[in-house]
Formats: C-alpha cells, structure tokens, sequence
C-alpha cells in the first residue's frame, strides 16, 4: 500500500485504512523498543521468562505485524490471513507485547503473563490466545507445521504466506532437518523460515553446544532460496530489505538468516546465555531500564 | 471370510476422498504397504509423501488441520506412535486438532519383521494423551465407519490397524465412537475383545459354552472413549471380567477397563495380552499363541475367572 491509498483512506474515515497505518521504520524501530521496556518490566514483576531471546526476535516480530503481514487482528480466523509461528517459544513475551499492541488481546493482558488462568501462557498455545497461530514450546515444531500451512496455501493459488521464526535451539532439533528436506522437495512458494540467529543458547555459544556453520550453505545444500547476505535483524531498513529479496523469489522455499544479539539493548545481558531465561532482579531492572529508554528516546527523537 | 484391513483403508480412502475435498492423506514411504498409495493415485494433489519421517508428517498434517483440512496419517503403528509421539501430543492433542492417525500393521502383525516393527504399546501411549480418541479396529468391515466418524469428530484419533488378511464376523454394526457392542450374551463371565482378537474370543465363548460356563463377549475397540455403562452393565451380570487384546498388558484396552471397573464395579479380572516383554519373528497366529493370545488361553483364564468369583 502506498501512501496516497492511506490518505484516501483517511479522508474517507475507512477504519481499516487507519488500521493499515503506515509506519516509517524508525517508529518501527521505537516501536520495538518499547515492546522490550514492557517485558523486561513483565518479566521482573512475574519473576520468570525468557528475556535473551525476546529482546532478539522484537524487531523482527515488529516488522511482520506491523508492516509485512496481510492480517486482520478483528477477524483473526481469516481464511487467507498470513500466518506467523514462533517456533522459538520461549520468547512468547514478545509476541503477547506485539499481539497486545495489534489489538488482538485486551489492553493490560500482558501483566497476566504465566498467571494461573491467564490467556497467556509460559509458551504460546493457540487455543487460549488470540492470534497465535500455533502453540510452540517444544522446540523444532514449528517448521513442519508451517510446512504443512504453505502447502494448503499452495493448493489455494499460494493465497496466503507462512512465516516460521526460529533460533537455534529449533535448529538442533532433528526434526527441523526434517522440515527442510521436505519443504526443498514440496517447495511452497509462500513458505518462509526466519532465523533469530543470536549465536547464543541456553547453555553456552552455538559454537559451544552445536555449532551450524557453514549455516547457509546447508540451506543451498536442502534447494531453498537463500539470501548472498546475513541481514541485521536489528535494523528496520535492513529487515526491509530482506523482505525486498523475498519477493523477488520465484519459487519457494525461502530462508532468511537475521544477524541478531541475544538479550538486545541491555549491554550487561547481551551475548550472556546466561540471560536465556535467567529472572530479571530488581537491581537488574533498575540498570536495564534506563539504557532501554535512552535508546528509546533517540528513535522517538526527529 | 478374511479380508486385510488396509484393502478396506485404501478403499475408503479413495471413497471419501471423491466426497470430502478437504480430505487430504499423508505417507511415509509406505503407502504401498499402507494402501494409502490408492489415494494417491486418485487425487495425487492431496497426497503428500514425506519420506520415512514420522515426526515431521505428524506436524505437517496438523499444520494442514488449523487450515481447514482433514489430513489423515499412515504408517506402521509402532513408528507413528514412537517417532511422532511428541508431535502428537503437543500439537495435534494439546491444540486438539482433527488429524486422523491411522497406525497400521499394528501388534505383532508385521510378524516376520520382528520386535522392531511390532506395536505393543501404542494403545498406552495415544490414551494418555488429552483429547486423543483411540480406536482399535475389529475387522475390514469397521475400516470406512470408522474413518467417516474420525472425519465428523472433533478432534484427532487414533485407528489401529492390522496388516494380515483377519476374519470379517459380520456383525450387525460397525465400531462406533464410545460404544461396546455385545456381540454374544452371557451370565458368568464378560469377555472384552479389540482387534484380531474379537474373532478369538467369540471362538473360545463357544468352547466355554460346552463347558457349562456362559460368556458375555463385548467389542470393546472404543477404548477411549470406553463405554463405560455397557461395560459395568455387563460385569454387574457377570461377575467377572477378561480382556482380550493384541498389545502389552500394561497401559492397554485392559487397563483402560480397570480403571473404570475398579471405580465403578470391582470384581475378578484378568488381562491377555503380551506379557511385558520383547517379541520375535514367525509366522502371525503361531507368534500370537506364543506370546498369549490364542482361543484356547482366553477360555482357560475365562474359566479360571469364573472359579475365583465362585471362592
């Protein structure tokens, strides 16, 4: 959609057309920013969830929602809806922020947060939240399953995309090497694996626990189209530009493989598995807060 | 008359496929030993063979199932149930969502290939599952009911299949969701039968018949949802109860049975079944009467059931 479609739009009062606002990606980038000020803020006061990997999947999750995907958080079971699955589960946090922020969920839901009788659950289930297209925890699912999404959109003329993000915990899974192999063979246009490829695990360094270099080159190796470069999933110009690659793919499978920092904004929890899933202290919060807001700042800034 | 339950599943696979367009089957690289390769010559464009990769087609299939469509998946019973079981359970079970999981050469009906191919065990792993339906099939002629009930229900379920031609005993209705079916009356021992082995216990009813003892023999394929009034109904008569099937005794339509029964009704009971070991290969009914499962076992331990009641 371009801009002069949004001012009609908007002249016409067409609540969709509002909706379907069009963000510049520096407030994208503001945007994402805030999502990680409000789940640290969950996490400390729940005393539990996956920080590292939500602050590193937080732009990318952005970007699809609020400027990729065809969606209609009002009609969520719409039939040619594009999917996501966040495969890496255990940054559920970071969704529920995006899902919140979408209007799927009610304004506040995010401070239920692994509460007992909450719609959000420690890890995504999607019969208790709106607009989670598929319950992920169990780490290496997630592929097949969005596998399985593409080739119904392929019986349909490719009516709709599936987008699978995963990290590398997904990745060590066999089945994920399954999921691959298949998708080469099936290849649905509309199928898309993103990587969170923060290099860090739960116990250590990819390098330390299991290391997946030449990490695009298998890709080639299972007939997917992969990008010549790793883009920064940090950078809302550069994750526009990896989508700018994708369409330009004839046929599918595509994968794009994201340059990302585990535990992204907050220096002392950056690159420190550690901070998997360690809980957010007091002193923690009080040291991670202002860093988040300055950067804050500069996006909102200008 | 004998018939292999997979001719019947091919069939009614290639029946239904022509009604329902949202039907949809996935193989894993044995779909010429599954029948479900007469689907796919039918309507190759919702076949979809995933190669030897049990996990991955279970997750495929569910992803299809969120879209509308009622995928059906087909393999052995022993590699679908072992190499999937976490997909089963935290995708297609946790998210309740209608795949049919259609195990075949199940118990020791791939005899020949030995232990590593025979399912003894899948019947305690897919009812431990929430939401989970598990069917264990009488004869051919319960193949195309059973997969026209699995396609209205709401909800995944499990078909368990034999791989041998076995005896079709005409009854006078097809396995249905949650329901036993009384297939001979009895006063003094109930007989609950499931798979290959209902054909057995009506045999071995016959042989106890000569002997004075009268036996109550109920299809019991349902065994999740079990027919827990007919069951206890049945025993409340009888006094006493034996399971009959082709799997492990442990976790099994047997112990599914006693679960209710010693809730609900507590008498004598007894289990044949495998015996908690590892099997062999042979020929199938031999292999079958070596590991407890033969006519003559159940009416000696239907017997032996009647006298313990009587003590």
């Amino acid at each position: 959609m371009d801009s002069s479609d949004l001012q009609a739009g908007d002249a016409l009062g067409n609540e969709k057309e509002i909706r379907m606002k069009e963000y510049t990606n520096r407030e994208l980038q503001a945007k994402a920013q805030q999502f990680r000020i409000d789940v640290i803020e969950t996490l400390h006061q729940k005393g539990t969830g996956h920080w590292g990997g939500s602050a590193s999947v937080a732009d990318l999750l952005t970007y699809l929602y609020f400027k990729r995907m065809d969606i209609r958080p009002e009609e969520p079971d719409w039939t040619e809806r594009d999917r996501l699955i966040l495969s890496k589960g255990h940054a559920s946090p970071m969704l529920y922020a995006v899902l919140e922020s979408k209007g799927y969920l009610p304004k506040g839901t995010l401070s239920s947060f692994r509460d007992m009788n909450s719609s959000i659950q420690g890890h995504p289930c999607m019969n208790k939240t709106p607009g989670v297209e598929m319950s992920t925890g169990a780490l290496g699912h997630g592929l097949s399953v969005g596998l399985g999404m593409s080739l119904i959109s392929q019986l349909h003329d490719n009516s709709f995309y599936t987008y699978v993000i995963v990290g590398e915990g997904c990745l060590n899974e066999g089945q994920s090497w399954e999921a691959i192999m298949s998708a080469g063979k099936f290849a649905p246009e509309k199928l898309v694996l993103m990587v969170d490829y923060n290099k860090v695990q739960l116990d250590g360094t990819v390098e330390e626990i299991m290391p997946l270099e030449p990490f695009a080159d298998k890709f080639r190796a299972f007939n997917w189209n992969v990008p010549e470069k790793m883009y920064d999933g940090h950078d809302m110009d550069n994750i526009e530009e990896s989508f700018k690659w994708l369409d330009s793919q004839k046929k599918g499978p595509s994968v794009i493989i994201y340059d990302t920092v585990k535990g992204k904004g907050v220096s002392f929890m950056e690159n420190k598995n550690i901070w998997h899933g360690s809980p957010v202290g007091v002193e923690h919060l009080e040291k991670a807060l202002p860093e988040l807001k300055e950067q804050l700042s500069k996006w909102e800034d200008e | 008359m004998e018939k292999g339950m997979r001719d019947s599943f091919g069939e009614a696979l290639v029946a239904l496929g022509a009604v329902n367009e949202k039907l949809v089957v996935l193989d894993a690289d044995v779909s010429s030993s599954t029948r479900s390769g007469k689907f796919r010559d039918a309507y190759p464009e919702r076949f979809f063979n995933v190669g030897v990769a049990e996990a991955n087609m279970a997750d495929i299939a569910a992803g299809m199932a969120t879209c509308g469509y009622r995928p059906v998946i087909s393999a052995f019973a022993i590699f679908i149930a072992l190499k999937s079981t976490d997909q089963i359970r935290n995708v297609i079970c946790y998210n309740n969502l209608p795949v049919i999981i259609a195990g075949g050469y199940a118990g020791l009906s791939d005899s020949f290939d030995g232990a590593s191919h025979q399912s003894l065990t899948d019947v305690a792993i897919m009812r431990a599952f929430p939401n989970m339906t598990v069917l264990t099939l009488t004869d051919a002629d319960d193949v195309q009911s059973v997969l026209e009930q699995a396609l209205e229900h709401d909800g995944p379920v499990y078909m368990r299949m034999c791989r041998n031609p076995s005896p079709v005993i005409g009854k006078k209705e097809p396995l249905k969701i949650g329901k036993a079916l009384c297939l001979k009356e009895g006063t003094d021992v109930t007989i609950g039968a499931c798979g290959v082995t209902v054909s057995m216990a009506l045999e071995a009813a016959e042989d106890l018949e000569k002997m004075g003892i009268k036996a109550e023999v109920l299809e019991m394929g349902s065994i999740k949802p079990m027919d827990r009034e007919a069951l206890v109904a049945s025993v409340e008569k009888t006094g006493c109860f034996l399971s009959v099937e082709e799997h492990s005794v442990i976790g099994g339509m047997g112990s599914a049975a006693a679960e209710i029964l010693v809730k609900n009704h507590p008498v004598p009971m007894d289990f044949v079944g495998v015996d908690d070991c590892f099997t062999e290969s042979g020929p199938y009914l031999p292999l079958l009467e070596k590991y407890g499962i033969h006519k003559d076992i159940i009416s000696r331990k239907a017997e032996e059931l009647t006298a313990r009641k009587s003590n």
